[in-house]
């Protein structure tokens, strides 16, 4: 039985932070992971996924060596040693997040974890189980891949981004189903890499959640390489078979068709880590299994928090990690430190990343969620063709839109689409964070020769104002 | 010689008000006591006297003007007519954040017309959306504190303060920044236009205090309710009984005067409901002011009734009559009905038969009565007919655990239902 100020309920992006900050403001802190430390981001999600990407990537550069007067035969990717590395970039991170733990005087209980009150739970393991109390616990148990209803992933011929992660096998013909981020992720991955992909999304359009601009760019792109793309269309089968899978697909006519592939993926959304944990018995609130917080992520039993996936969307790492720190400092100031003073999250302001080819980068409204706001708007848009580093890099696919309040000149959101933006978008948040409006940006001096020049010319753009288009 | 008016405090805790109505114009004369113009606070319209005698010779702030900070300069008195020509010229109005143009005075007397915007050595950290958003609303940056890093004020902060300079009320169609401009401060969301004909009434000062009391009690301080039936006979029979003997002296008790003395002696007998929570601190009262809820035009108001406990019925009564008369009338000095240590609210009048009520903060409890009615009732194991109310007592929970709220509402029962203690 040990005492702590703080437990840390899961060890992902959200919880590993919250323990680093909390003991950094001199809390007695404890983390229990079930797993692996540094949770799904860092062992199965955006880190290994990144580094298969990255494979991709310069695979497509080489086979493209030609377009950059560079020669390059027998060129072949091997898949086992393309996973190999992800795996070892996974775990040199997970062997990172131990370093951290220890240097920060973190005690990590690893075994899975039961809250027993909002303040104790007991953490069961090979070894037997413990009892832990503390004045608060923190609740970041993140959240899994959603199943098909009528066809769970096995792994063999189904999978979900986890089994896509580490495949036994290359696929030759795959079926991608669900078009958000993981999904057209994978898609971009195993196309680059060789396969035949098709997409389907139940929605009108692929990342639904994006601006309509961004969809439509990257839907072309995706065709371009040869993708099929199937939009408005639904998967009602799924059997699999020793040597594949066939789905029935319903397109956005009504028409069904049975089409045969090698895999299928499903990227169709997230469930929520929550049962188990005995959060029902304390009467935590929660909406579809989602624990329901305040702004500086208290749950509505007090000593109980919760942060990440396993409370409301966005469900990015990085929003997670924010909360962390957001529960960690309100938990310090509850426990009479007086000298941190957490600011609540503004969803707005949380950028969002999809690594596919080309890469998709955004914040804050798009074009249509601002006009639904009420406001009025002034949009810009700037092509990467109209960008010198963008053409010398032989990137010159993509755009950079801005959306702003008319009157007022807030940055309402910004959606860019193509090389790099991924690295650029922070450059937007920290706008959007700050409050600056368009005046502040114009005045801002972008280097030369940057893509992110093509951010400049975006709210130029949005004044009437670009300069090289 | 031009002398600085200034905007008065007119109670303890004012730190800004409306400047509702000049009653002078440039080139009155005044004199030491008359009136000069009418201040909104956030409770009540005070009028505000001169203290010096001269001539107006510029009026600064035009009425209307909202967020006047207190001790900011609202006109200049002169010496003699004189001084109205030369000060004639025109002064931005203070609640423009742009910064305002120093006014010129006749005299070497330092009176600048800047205001709340006026550089008073710090610089105001703002955002530049804020400041932005400030300027087209005529909201004065001086005024807010930021809840941004560092105390910056950002966007939030700016909308929560409302405007100055949205157009008079009411409008017939409101544009979406009048829509968002009266928003109460605990929430700056925007009534979405849905094309729905409406009209849009600019919030009084008491409507905008009332939203952002209510909205901090009930996300601050978490309500616990307590409700019992109460037996009315024995005090009905006993306000009968001493009507008839105050007749004479014009007084005429009221159950609800009975009911506040029996509040103040039930939190003199549980002192452990008479608290406020501080944060750091719980402070028990040891005198028990009752703040009594008194509707009036556009609002509530609570005026109080100090130690209650200790006070007669008669007294109680006749202290009771004159507050709720000057209440309505809007005529109430702040500290007739700032303070108090817990709250009573009956609606029995109303027919209401039980509701629960909002705790006025800072205090920690507040009673909901609900109307006395003949109800079946059983009495020595048999059904008969009694005079019975609901009453309910709202906790702050931080401060007050539910047993002694329990107790606190057991003893006002008992005295109800034996009420010579409430004349013992």
């Amino acid at each position: 039985m040990s005492n702590y100020d703080l437990i840390v309920l899961g060890s992902g992006p959200g919880g590993y932070v919250a323990a680093i900050r909390a003991a950094q403001l001199g809390l007695k802190t404890a983390i229990v992971e079930r797993e692996n430390l540094g949770g799904i981001c860092l062992n199965w999600g955006c880190i290994p996924t990144k580094a298969l990407l990255r494979s991709a990537e310069i695979l497509h550069y080489m086979q493209h060596a030609k377009a950059y007067g560079l020669a390059a035969d027998n060129i072949r990717a091997d898949l086992d040693a393309v996973v190999k590395r992800s795996r070892g970039v996974a775990k040199q991170l997970n062997q990172g997040v131990t370093h951290l733990m220890k240097k920060n005087k973190i005690t990590v209980h690893m075994g899975e974890g039961k809250l027993t009150g909002p303040t104790s739970l007991t953490v069961t393991s090979d070894k037997g189980s413990e009892n832990l109390t503390a004045k608060h616990i923190i609740v970041a148990t993140g959240a899994r891949a959603r199943d098909l209803p009528f066809a769970p992933a096995d792994g063999k011929r189904i999978w979900t981004y986890r089994h896509a992660m580490v495949p036994a096998e290359m696929p030759t013909k795959l079926l991608v189903i669900g078009s958000g981020a993981i999904g057209v992720e994978f898609a971009s991955f195993y196309k680059d890499m060789g396969a035949e992909v098709t997409i389907v999304e139940m929605l009108d359009r692929v990342v639904p959640v994006e601006d309509a601009d961004v969809s439509a760019f990257l839907e072309k792109a995706l065709k371009k390489q040869g993708m099929t793309i199937l939009t408005g269309a639904g998967v009602q089968s799924l059997t699999s078979s020793a040597n594949g899978v066939r789905a029935e697909i319903k397109d956005r006519d009504g028409k069904v068709q049975a089409v045969d592939f090698s895999h299928a993926i499903v990227a169709i959304g997230i469930v929520p880590n929550s049962e188990n944990l005995g959060l029902e018995g304390l009467g935590v609130a929660m909406t579809k299994g989602h624990i329901n917080t305040d702004p500086y992520c208290r749950t509505n039993v007090p000593g109980l928090w919760a942060i990440g996936d396993i409370t409301a969307p966005p469900w990015l790492a990085h929003k997670a990690s924010h909360e962390g720190v957001i529960a960690a400092e309100a938990i310090a100031a509850e426990l009479g430190n007086k000298d941190v003073h957490p600011h609540p999250m503004d969803a707005k302001n949380i950028p969002g990343c999809t690594y596919c080819h080309p890469q998709i980068a955004s914040v804050g409204l798009t074009e249509e969620k601002a006009k639904a706001a009420g406001h009025k708007l002034r949009v810009g848009n700037f092509p990467f063709i109209g960008n010198g580093k963008a053409i010398a890099l032989g990137e010159a696919e993509g755009f950079v839109k801005t959306v702003f309040d008319a009157d007022s000149g807030e940055l309402l959101g910004a959606h860019m689409v193509g090389a790099e933006v991924t690295e650029m978008i922070q450059g937007y948040t920290i706008g959007k964070t700050a409050e600056l409006v368009e005046g502040d940006f114009i005045h801002s001096v972008f280097p030369h020769p940057t893509i992110s020049e093509s951010m400049h010319e975006a709210v130029l753009a949005a004044y009437g104002r670009a300069i090289h288009i | 010689m031009a002398i600085e008016l200034k905007m008065p405090a007119l109670s303890p805790t004012m730190e800004e008000g409306t400047l509702a109505k000049w009653l002078v114009k440039v080139g009155d004369s005044v004199n030491s006591g008359d009136l000069l113009a009418e201040i909104e606070t956030d409770k009540a319209t005070m009028e505000f006297e001169a203290v010096d005698e001269g001539v107006i010779s510029q009026i600064l702030v035009p009425e209307g003007s909202e967020g006047v900070k207190v001790g900011s300069v609202i006109a200049l008195i002169g010496s003699d007519a004189s001084d109205v020509a030369s000060d004639a010229t025109p002064v931005a109005p203070v609640a423009v954040a742009s910064p305002p143009a120093p006014a010129p005075v006749a005299s070497p007397a330092p009176a600048p017309a800047a205001v709340a915007a006026a550089p008073s050595g710090d610089r105001i950290k703002a955002s530049p959306l804020a400041k932005r958003i400030a300027a087209a609303r005529g909201v004065d940056l001086a005024s807010l504190s930021g809840s941004g890093p560092n105390g910056r004020i950002v966007k939030a902060d700016v909308e929560a303060a409302g405007s100055a300079t949205a157009a008079s009320a009411p409008v017939a169609t409101a544009p979406v920044v009048v829509a968002a401009a009266p928003a109460a401060p605990a929430t700056n969301a925007a009534i979405p236009d849905f094309g729905i004909p409406h009209v849009d009434e600019k919030l009084s000062g008491m409507r905008k205090t009332i939203a952002k009391r209510l909205t901090q009690s009930m996300a601050e301080a978490p309500h616990i309710y307590l409700s019992v039936d109460v037996r009315l006979d024995a005090l009905l029979k006993l306000r009968g009984e001493l009507n008839t003997s105050l007749a004479d002296r014009g007084v005429k008790l009221s159950v609800n005067d009975m009911l506040i003395k029996a509040l103040a002696l039930a939190l003199e007998t549980v002192p452990q409901c008479n608290v406020s929570f501080g944060g750091d601190v719980l402070r028990q009262y040891q005198r028990s002011d009752i703040s009594v809820a008194v509707s009036i035009p556009g609002g509530l108001i609570t005026p109080i009734i100090t130690d209650a406990a200790s006070k007669s019925l008669s007294k109680i009564s006749t202290e009771m009559a004159e507050l709720a008369e000057r209440a309505k009338a809007g005529k109430l000095q702040p500290h007739e009905y700032q303070g108090g240590t817990a709250s009573i609210s009956n609606m029995g009048m109303m027919g209401i038969k039980h509701f629960t009520a909002v705790i006025n903060p800072p205090q920690a409890m507040i009673l909901a009565v609900g109307a006395g009615e003949k109800r079946p009732y059983i009495v020595d194991d048999a059904l008969a007919i009694a005079t019975v109310m609901t009453v309910t007592g709202s906790f702050d929970h931080r401060a007050i655990d539910g047993a002694d709220g329990a107790q606190l509402i057991k003893i006002f029962k008992q005295l109800v239902e034996k009420p010579m203690n409430l004349v013992a």
